[in-house]
């Protein structure tokens, strides 16, 4: 059996990539291969596809009404229960990990080492602190359950052509009634590419000016194939909806190219973006601190850039 | 509801540029400001309007750490907290360990609500709110950015990867807040000099009974690997001449 369980995350029809990059992860740890878990109303698709990553010992399917949601406290038990047969529980560090996560680690009366972004050693791992202005090594004692959120941005995606098998597993775990999910509004509800796995990703910050200004963003990502991000200052300011952030309290992204719109390049943005390919930088101001990281950058207005970069793209 | 709990963790400020020590034991923190963690002040201000709606009765702080804790306490009754607890231990303090510890200030204050910060802005561990849900067997909202209250429920709106997701949970419940739940109130003078006079119970870390022991080892800390300044191009030609130059635009 495999020692590493990877958790994985999905919205009922498709597998969230972060799941491929947490098997990557776990591959590290164990060549050997991980089991993945799927947790839901239904887990046939999602199974499958999971099943067709590489690295995949086995996926484990716990198929039930009450797990439709994503809800902690539903989850939690469930998988704690199946942890116990397993070293190392690894979910990503999303939003539904973050949730989670430290939930199953209390059940197992374990800690949980969060954003691990390296693997040392069996039993140790990086993870970056003070939103990415350190970064601290940690050890998990020998005989204790390892359960970790895993950076995405760390890790590439497992490839496709894996073959596992799936089981079904009993779902006889009691599960709380006291957290009832009631809807999900997707903000920006485009078809744009993810911005966790879009290729190129397009950013805008404060210098953007308001949610009209946005559509020339738009319209480049829409050109070049690009999802579309923002900066917190452009979130709190109301430019844009909090799916977008781009940053510590936001997403943590890795795209092939980042190109960044009239964001100054606070300290909590660019933790964001480092592990980004290439990062571009267009600014009015000469002095803005995303230039001191930015691999291409060009003093100027955005305003006046995008549509000169349209017409070049024709 | 009775009353909420609050917790509070004395951080490095924000604005303080963090330093790691050359000999990789932890970071610089000698003469260093220190505050409250923002996304606790967050909890904290949510609390104090929940009981200024009249659907709380009492606000009470909680700290975890060395007696300079007192500080931020001081500063949390300030802005408004009736009385403040301080858990005192020298030592470092895990996540299980601060939700074990609060646990017992749980059973013995029994709360309708206890808010707290999604992460702490020094660790940046985002673990605390949801393992205490965990062993206190009740409902976790993370990541609120809007909270309602309504008899035994709470409507929780959460800031998550996809957008906005709304839960319903029973209360008593832990909710931990995103930074946009709320702007916190700057605190007055007259204030801190009526903060003095409010209660601030100290209770060790040892007399809670609370398994203490190590679960992740911090063993060096470390500068994060820093990317270059790279080249400043004067116009879009150049821009554009670069990526396509690298294969990402075509």
């Amino acid at each position: 059996m495999a020692r590493v369980l990877v958790i994985a995350e999905h919205d009922g029809t498709h597998l969230n990539q972060s799941t491929a990059r947490c098997v990557s992860c776990a591959a590290q740890i164990d060549p050997a291969g991980a089991d993945v878990l799927v947790l839901g109303a239904d887990c046939t698709a999602v199974a499958a596809e999971a099943a067709a990553l590489q690295g995949v010992a086995r996926v484990l399917t716990l198929t039930r009404p009450e797990n439709a949601a994503a809800l902690a406290a539903v989850f939690a038990p469930q998988i704690a229960a199946v942890a116990s047969g397993y070293g190392y529980v690894l979910g990503p560090s999303t939003t539904f990990g973050k949730d989670l996560m430290p939930r199953v680690a209390a059940l197992l009366g374990v800690g949980q080492v969060s954003d691990l972004m390296g693997v040392d050693g069996p039993r140790s791992f990086r993870r970056p602190i003070y939103a990415g202005n350190a970064v601290l090594t940690v050890e998990v004692p020998e005989g204790l359950t390892v359960v970790a959120t895993v950076r995405a941005a760390s890790f590439r995606p497992a490839g496709a052509g894996g073959t596992a098998p799936v089981e079904a597993l009993a779902t006889s775990t009691p599960v709380p009634a006291h957290t009832r999910f009631v809807e999900l509004r997707t903000g920006s509800g485009s078809t744009r590419p993810d911005l966790q796995t879009a290729r190129i990703v397009v950013s805008g910050g404060r210098g953007v000016g308001s949610e009209a200004n946005f559509a020339l963003l738009y319209q480049l990502a829409d050109r070049i194939g690009a999802g579309v991000g923002a900066s917190r200052a452009a979130v709190d300011a109301g430019f844009v909806p909090n799916d977008m952030q781009v940053g510590q309290t936001g997403k943590i992204i890795a795209p092939e190219l980042y190109m960044a719109f009239g964001i100054s390049g606070a300290i909590q943005h660019l933790t964001g973006i480092k592990d980004a390919g290439l990062i571009v930088a267009i600014n009015k101001d000469p002095e803005a601190a995303i230039f001191q990281v930015a691999d291409v950058g060009l003093v100027g207005d955005l305003f006046q850039v995008i549509p000169e970069l349209l017409k070049k793209l024709g | 509801m009775e009353k909420i709990i609050v917790c509070l963790k004395r951080v490095v400020d924000y604005n303080v540029r963090i330093r790691v020590r050359p000999d990789g034991t932890g970071v610089m923190t000698d003469g260093v400001k220190m505050s409250i963690n923002p996304f606790d002040e967050i909890a904290l201000e949510e609390a104090l309007r929940i009981r200024e709606r009249g659907q709380a009765k009492e606000v009470v702080a909680v700290s975890i750490g060395p007696a300079d804790c007192q500080q931020q306490l001081r500063t949390g009754l300030a802005m408004g907290a009736d009385r403040a607890v301080l858990i005192e231990t020298a030592d470092d303090v895990e996540p299980l360990v601060a939700a074990r510890a609060l646990l017992r200030i749980v059973e013995r204050e029994q709360p309708g609500l206890v808010l707290l910060g999604k992460q702490a802005i020094d660790d940046d561990n985002n673990q605390t709110g949801q393992m205490l849900a965990a062993l206190w067997n009740r409902p976790q909202a993370t990541f609120a950015s809007r909270l309602e209250l309504d008899g035994g429920r709470a409507t929780v709106t959460r800031e998550v990867d996809a957008g906005l997701e709304v839960l319903s949970v029973d209360l008593p419940a832990v909710v931990t807040t995103d930074l946009r739940l709320n702007e916190p109130r700057y605190v007055k003078l007259p204030d801190i000099m009526k903060a003095k006079k409010k209660p601030l119970e100290t209770l060790a870390l040892a007399s809670l009974a609370v398994d203490a022991a190590v679960r992740v080892r911090s063993l060096r800390y470390a500068e994060p690997v820093e990317r270059t300044k790279g080249t400043m191009v004067t116009d879009v030609d150049a821009l554009v001449a670069v990526l396509r130059d690298k294969g990402l635009l075509n």
